[in-house]
């Protein structure tokens, strides 16, 4: 039986003592066929996954901005100029090329009127980086909306910065000047205060932080662009 | 006292279920069932990924069992493990967006459970195709089991919905820690206890006796003796 119970652990396996040639020949072509059929599922998924990508992205810039039906990628360029980044309204994909702190989505309502622009930012949160996008209205100096990207803070508590009403709420319409500032253990009083969450000061904070931060850099820029007018 | 191949392919398959449910029983793959059971909705997408993965592994080797030199077999098995795993990554991506980020890298990482490189070893890479089939649709569906019964117990206490619908009511006040790691490890500890408690009390009253064979081996956790040994003698 012992003898029988060490073929069986082999199995029906090939023979042991194979030549080193014919090991690697083996995984060479296991590699080889791998690639194939990974190949095949790449290109055959690809198109569906770039599609989807975009439409969160326009579910979420169209969210942040109320009152926008389109919305077109600008850049920053190193003298501060925005440009067009694509010629179409609608964007695909977005362009990994450009870093994301130099990218805003300019926004048009159904008149074709510029309505306010969505912008990306992140930053630490309690548990991982918080990736946000927000609505920014250069005219008014005010941020008009939020949506969390991407966060992995505590279930239950942190990651009620993602739909607890009262602080969602608080960001669609925030004076961004003087600095956004978030307030405890009293109610807001000012336009520019956000309400902690219980529970989840340190999320909620993170959260402030990073759009305070992100549209005290893009205020003055975009704000100079909205009066010269021009496009 | 060979039995007929779908007899015995239904035994394979049934084992998988309980009493050699790779959870309960052998303790396996308990990296996704902490991580990825806060919700039963994430529990179900997992067992579903990962039985795919566990069934298309066991089918390739299963079928190239007898080109594979034994010197180099878990390279191997890694690969087409991987190639599967990849192939779900992107499927669900293109499929299921959502789920898909809700799961996040934990799909990626069925590549590193142990129950299907097990299976491999211990299984497919020694039976025909038929047989590792039904071992591998076992297996996949006892794990999703496991998964979807430390799901339901984490989701409710926890958030207090089952897939997103609530059930106790808005005066319930959800238990946030069966949703953070501890609630997994309490949740599965007593899923474990509940389990053995079954199992022990089904063995006394002698039901398991026909399944265990002459050789008086005893009831225990996967069985990854040689296939000889165990239904019997051959």
């Amino acid at each position: 039986m012992h003898g029988a119970a060490n073929v069986g652990e082999r199995g029906d396996l090939a023979p042991g003592h194979a030549s080193s040639l014919r090991l690697v020949a083996t995984l060479a072509l296991a590699g080889f066929f791998s690639g194939v059929v990974l190949c095949g599922v790449y290109l055959a998924s690809a198109p569906r996954i770039a599609s989807n990508r975009a439409a969160a992205l326009e579910r979420a810039v169209l969210e942040v901005v109320p009152g926008a039906v389109a919305f077109s990628l600008m850049v920053a360029g190193a003298d501060g100029r925005l440009t067009p980044a694509d010629s179409s309204e609608r964007i695909a994909d977005v362009d990994p090329q450009v870093p994301e702190p130099a990218r805003v989505y300019a926004t048009r309502d159904a008149r074709g009127e510029r309505v306010g622009y969505a912008i990306e930012a992140q930053g630490p949160g309690f548990m991982d980086t918080i990736r946000l996008l927000y609505g920014l209205d250069p005219a008014t100096g005010t941020v008009i909306g939020l949506r969390i990207l991407a966060s992995r803070e505590t279930p239950g508590l942190g990651d009620k910065i993602m739909y607890d009403p009262a602080f969602v709420e608080s960001f669609r319409a925030l004076s961004v000047e003087p600095e956004i500032v978030a307030v405890t253990r009293r109610p807001r009083r000012r336009s520019n205060e956000v309400d902690c969450i219980g529970g989840a000061t340190i999320s909620s904070r993170a959260v402030v932080q990073i759009v305070a931060g992100s549209s005290a850099r893009w205020l003055p820029l975009l704000a100079g662009r909205s009066r010269d007018g021009t496009e | 006292m060979e039995q007929s191949e779908p007899g015995r392919a239904w035994v394979e398959l049934r084992k998988g279920l309980w009493r050699d449910n790779p959870v309960f029983v052998a303790v396996l793959g308990l990296c996704p069932a902490m991580a990825v059971t806060n919700s039963l909705a994430n529990a179900l997408v997992m067992g579903a990924a990962t039985t795919f993965v566990l069934v298309g592994s066991s089918v390739v080797v299963s079928l190239l069992r007898k080109l594979i030199p034994y010197e180099v077999r878990t390279p191997l098995f890694i690969v087409v493990v991987a190639t599967f795993v990849t192939s779900v990554d992107l499927a669900l991506a293109a499929l299921l967006p959502v789920a898909h980020r809700q799961l996040g890298a934990f799909i990626a990482l069925i590549v590193a459970n142990c129950l299907i490189l097990g299976r491999q070893e211990a299984f497919a890479s020694k039976h025909r195709v038929g047989l590792a089939t039904a071992d591998a649709i076992g297996m996949g569906l006892g794990f999703t089991l496991a998964l979807a019964l430390v799901g339901t117990v984490r989701e409710l206490l926890g958030g207090g919905t089952l897939l997103g619908w609530p059930v106790f009511g808005p005066s319930f006040e959800p238990w946030v820690i069966m949703l953070l790691p501890p609630g997994g490890f309490f949740s599965l500890g007593a899923l474990l206890i509940v389990s053995s408690m079954i199992a022990e009390r089904r063995q006394r009253r002698g039901t398991h006796s026909a399944q265990w064979n002459a050789q008086g081996d005893a009831p225990g956790p996967l069985d990854l003796s040689p296939p000889g040994s165990r239904v019997g003698p051959e």
